[in-house]
């Protein structure tokens, strides 16, 4: 009883610390480590110093000097790596996967719902966010569910914060497209509606983007008629502006080019479909998934986009070979495509990292899977001058472990998110330490 | 005669069918084989470095550093590659066709899953090339009592019954919790409570007592020499209940909460069979000591939670947690995409909880192996046991690990490194 309010006292100062920031005020020393960095290979016998949220300098013991008021962390024998990034994930949107109270994943009421954003809906307190961040995951893409073409817009998030304002840092940073077939109305006969083909699906698709194409035209000419400031106005009288449409408004940054589209396919003929759609509106595009388009990956290539691939856990279709998925990263890496993986998951969001390191058992060099869950991510989500590697001025969300990032035997140690420890509790961890006597 | 009579169907069916298997001659040339220069992971007596497995007939003839074989036996050189036991996954569904669940009655004892059996699943073949070389087909949780298991060997392209394993015991599923109150609830039918799900199974029981004593009044009446004597109406349903409460049959119980774990345990100990194992099992470590007292095992995940209420409190520690206080602990599948990876499933143990490496390897071999009743025929590299044996490519505990070969009765039936599926076995349209 006495060990367990220690510990719960100890718990709380932690807790205090990393609410009010407190160990920002001192610079951190992670020393002696092994640095991953992933843009400047990797350091043994290292130095991470943390300031102000920020990594301030990386490099050998001897290059970095250590301030005199640093504490001072020593990792002799661990790895150390930036925060992990999950290309897509639906954390915040789903607490326990059967019980409807708890998910808000995705609005199947219409097909095209592009108005709909993870931002209202993300839930902050969720508890798989702390078991998520202590497998080292500490940014992600949340997605809603690919029920829909069109479901909503996908948030950039960083799972620390106290609230969600805090942790969405980037909101509406993308809209999936998603046509895997997967959002077609024909479960049955009777319960059959539109669209229930992928004729179905092309064509409303193409009239939302055609009908956004003339509310933006609307909208220009009303602004055009406003800004006139010839005569005509006094016999008109003022011009009415177009009736404000969300769902229109939604699509218009993709139409644009502002925002990248992300756009999901499984096969090669459902693939080129979607691209062609895409092309045919000029979208900004990465692609995700295509675990069934091996046969077209020079076409893929040649697209010159990134691509979100798996979950390389997908099967494959029954004529394929057993690794016909699995080897789909590194054929993609091969051709010179530049890679993200995504759990496409909540609860195993965690997981992410063993996905990357399986992928190297079928061909993917290490330092591109490592890539894959980091800089590339960032990249791809435009936060590569904060995230994704460890270079000196960006965000220091760091992860300290006991061994090889990809590897499914390796326990996190500590995780930092902008420079603030993380407690390595969750609601999982309360619960092995209620029951195992500790 | 009367004693055959007596037996279910399945009962008769299963010893046919063993027949055939055990009366048709090995048709297989390559069942003798030399493996050398592994690091085998015996499971039973730790690695031997630089090893080599003589297999004779199909069996384990000699495992050490030192074995020699006779001059005409084939070689597979391993090329100093990791070197396991066939993975064993104690909870599958594939190769049911999606005939799981004949959810139209919460008690279905005498569904058999080798009536449902696809024997030209390809997850069968995907199961294969990760490794696993025994499932245990299990009927769906549907139902608080569902149907009798089949035990298969992984011989994807070798025919239908050669894919049975021989003489295994049978296993009958059971279940409870959210998925019977759920299933039946939906239909405003009974059970729709956690107490509906068990005074169904409750009456079952029962009622299979009653039918018990029926026959044993009529047994004892034919033995008096009562020719007159009625014989009952045979039903399948009790007759596999029956079995089920004279102890032939291993019951593997769907359950996931510890409160449900003691109730089926007390259920059992009332009507006098045992509960060889809890599937799913995720609250295993809040009463670890109740289940090693009854040496009860449990089929669990590593990690898989949150995807309804009663695995909530799923921690991915459980395994080894159970595993520390003496429970027999296995990690299934219950799904085509684990039931291929079942290796890094067990590696989540050396990670949450810091099992050792030949701990975590029990848990998808020997243990997994006890669970459906055939650990003295596989699970572990020893003397005398089946040569199910897998050669890796990486260290097989590691997001690396992948079968080089998998070898079925000391056979090759996977090969990595051959062309379009690498099986040696396996022609398109068989």
């Amino acid at each position: 009883m006495k060990i367990a309010s220690r510990r719960s006292l100890v718990a709380g100062f932690v807790l205090l610390i990393s609410l009010f920031g407190f160990a920002q005020e001192k610079p951190v020393a992670l020393k002696g480590g092994k640095l991953l960095t992933v843009t400047h290979g990797v350091l043994e016998n290292g130095v991470l110093l943390i300031q102000d949220g920020k990594i301030a300098a990386v490099g050998t013991a001897a290059s970095v000097k250590i301030p005199k008021d640093a504490r001072v962390i020593d990792v002799t024998g661990m790895t150390i790596y930036p925060g992990l990034i999950d290309s897509e994930t639906h954390l915040g949107l789903i607490e326990i996967s059967a019980e409807n109270m708890t998910n808000d994943m995705v609005e199947s009421s219409d097909e095209i719902t592009p108005q709909m954003h993870v931002y209202d809906a993300f839930h902050a307190e969720s508890e798989l966010i702390p078991v998520t961040r202590l497998n080292g995951i500490t940014n992600v893409i949340v997605a809603p569910d690919n029920a829909d073409t069109l479901p909503g817009q996908d948030c950039f998030v960083q799972l620390s914060g106290q609230s969600a304002t805090e942790m969405l840092l980037i909101r509406d940073i993308a809209m999936p497209l998603n046509f895997t077939g997967e959002q077609r109305r024909n479960e049955s006969w009777d319960k059959r509606k539109f669209p229930s083909t992928r004729m179905g699906l092309a064509a409303q698709l193409r009239q939302a983007f055609l009908d956004a194409q003339r509310y933006a035209q609307d909208r220009a000419d009303y602004e055009k008629k406003k800004s006139d400031t010839r005569s005509d106005k006094e016999e008109k009288g003022p011009p009415s502006p177009p009736k404000r449409d969300l769902k229109l408004e939604a699509l218009l940054p993709y139409l644009d080019g502002k925002k990248s589209i992300v756009l999901a396919a499984e096969e090669a003929s459902d693939l080129e479909t979607a691209v062609n759609l895409a092309n045919e509106f000029h979208l900004k595009f990465v692609l995700n998934h295509i675990s069934h388009s091996q046969a077209v990956l020079d076409y893929v290539a040649r697209l010159k986009v990134p691509v979100i691939v798996g979950p390389i856990y997908e099967d494959p279709k029954p004529d394929e070979r057993y690794d016909a998925v699995y080897s789909l990263p590194a054929q993609l890496q091969k051709r010179g495509v530049q890679i993200a993986f995504a759990s496409y998951s909540a609860h195993d969001s965690r997981n992410l990292p063993y996905q990357a390191g399986f992928a190297t058992a079928f061909g993917l060099p290490y330092d591109e899977a490592l890539k894959a869950i980091t800089l590339n991510p960032a990249q791809i989500w435009g936060v590569a001058d904060k995230l994704g590697s460890l270079d000196v001025g960006k965000t220091a969300n760091i992860v300290v472990a006991n061994g090889d990032p990809l590897d499914l035997k390796t326990d996190v140690k500590e995780v930092f998110i902008e420079g603030r420890e993380i407690p390595m509790t969750s609601r999982q961890t309360r619960l092995r330490d209620q029951y195992s006597g500790h | 005669m009367l004693r055959l009579l007596r037996m279910s169907i399945p009962g008769v069916v299963a010893v046919l069918l063993v027949g055939v298997v055990t009366s048709t001659p090995q048709s297989n040339p390559h069942n003798n084989v030399l493996i050398k220069n592994a690091i085998v992971m015996t499971v039973t007596h730790g690695n031997v470095q630089g090893g080599s497995i003589y297999v004779k007939d199909g069996k384990i003839a000699a495992v050490g550093k030192d074995v020699t074989a006779p001059a005409d036996v084939p070689v597979i050189d391993a090329g100093g590659k990791y070197l396991t036991p066939g993975i064993i996954d104690s909870h599958s569904h594939i190769a049911l066709d999606d005939d799981v669940n004949e959810a139209t009655s919460p008690i279905t004892p005498h569904m058999m899953m080798i009536d449902a059996f696809d024997y030209q699943d390809k997850a069968i073949y995907r199961g294969l090339a990760g490794g696993v070389t025994t499932s245990l087909l299990l009927h769906g949780s549907a139902n608080m009592i569902g149907g009798q298991a089949i035990v298969i060997k992984h011989k994807y392209g070798a025919g239908r019954d050669a894919m049975l394993f021989p003489n295994a015991p049978r296993s009958i599923k059971f279940a409870s919790g959210e998925n019977p109150k759920r299933v039946y609830g939906s239909k405003g039918e009974m059970p729709s409570t956690r107490m509906g799900n068990f005074a169904v199974q409750r009456a079952a029981l029962v009622e299979a007592q009653d039918y018990m004593r029926e026959w044993d009044t009529y047994d004892a009446k034919i033995k008096a020499g009562d020719k007159d004597a009625k014989q009952p109406k045979r039903d399948l349903k009790l007759d596999a209940l029956a079995d089920v409460l004279r102890g032939k049959l291993l019951v593997q119980i769907h359950c996931y909460r510890a409160d449900e774990f003691i109730t089926e345990m007390a259920m059992a100990k009332e009507f006098g069979y045992k509960v060889r194992a809890f599937h799913h099992a995720l609250e295993a470590y809040k009463v670890p000591e109740k289940l090693a007292a009854e040496n009860v095992g449990i089929a669990t995940f590593a990690d898989w939670w949150g995807f309804k209420n009663e695995a909530w409190d799923a921690i991915p520690w459980n395994a080894v947690l159970a595993m520390r206080k003496g429970v027999r602990v296995a990690i299934k599948s219950d799904s085509e995409d684990f039931a291929r990876r079942l290796n890094q499933e067990a590696a989540k143990t050396m990670h949450y909880g810091g099992a050792s490496e030949e701990e975590a390897l029990k848990m998808i071999t020997l243990n997994a192996a006890w669970i459906i009743g055939v650990d003295d025929r596989v699970g572990s590299i020893d003397v005398g046991k089946d040569a199910d044996l897998v050669i890796w490519d990486g260290y097989p505990l590691s997001s690396y690990g992948v079968p080089n070969k998998v070898l079925i009765d000391g056979d090759v039936y996977f090969d990595r490194s051959l062309p379009k599926y690498g099986m040696p076995h396996y022609q398109e349209g068989q």
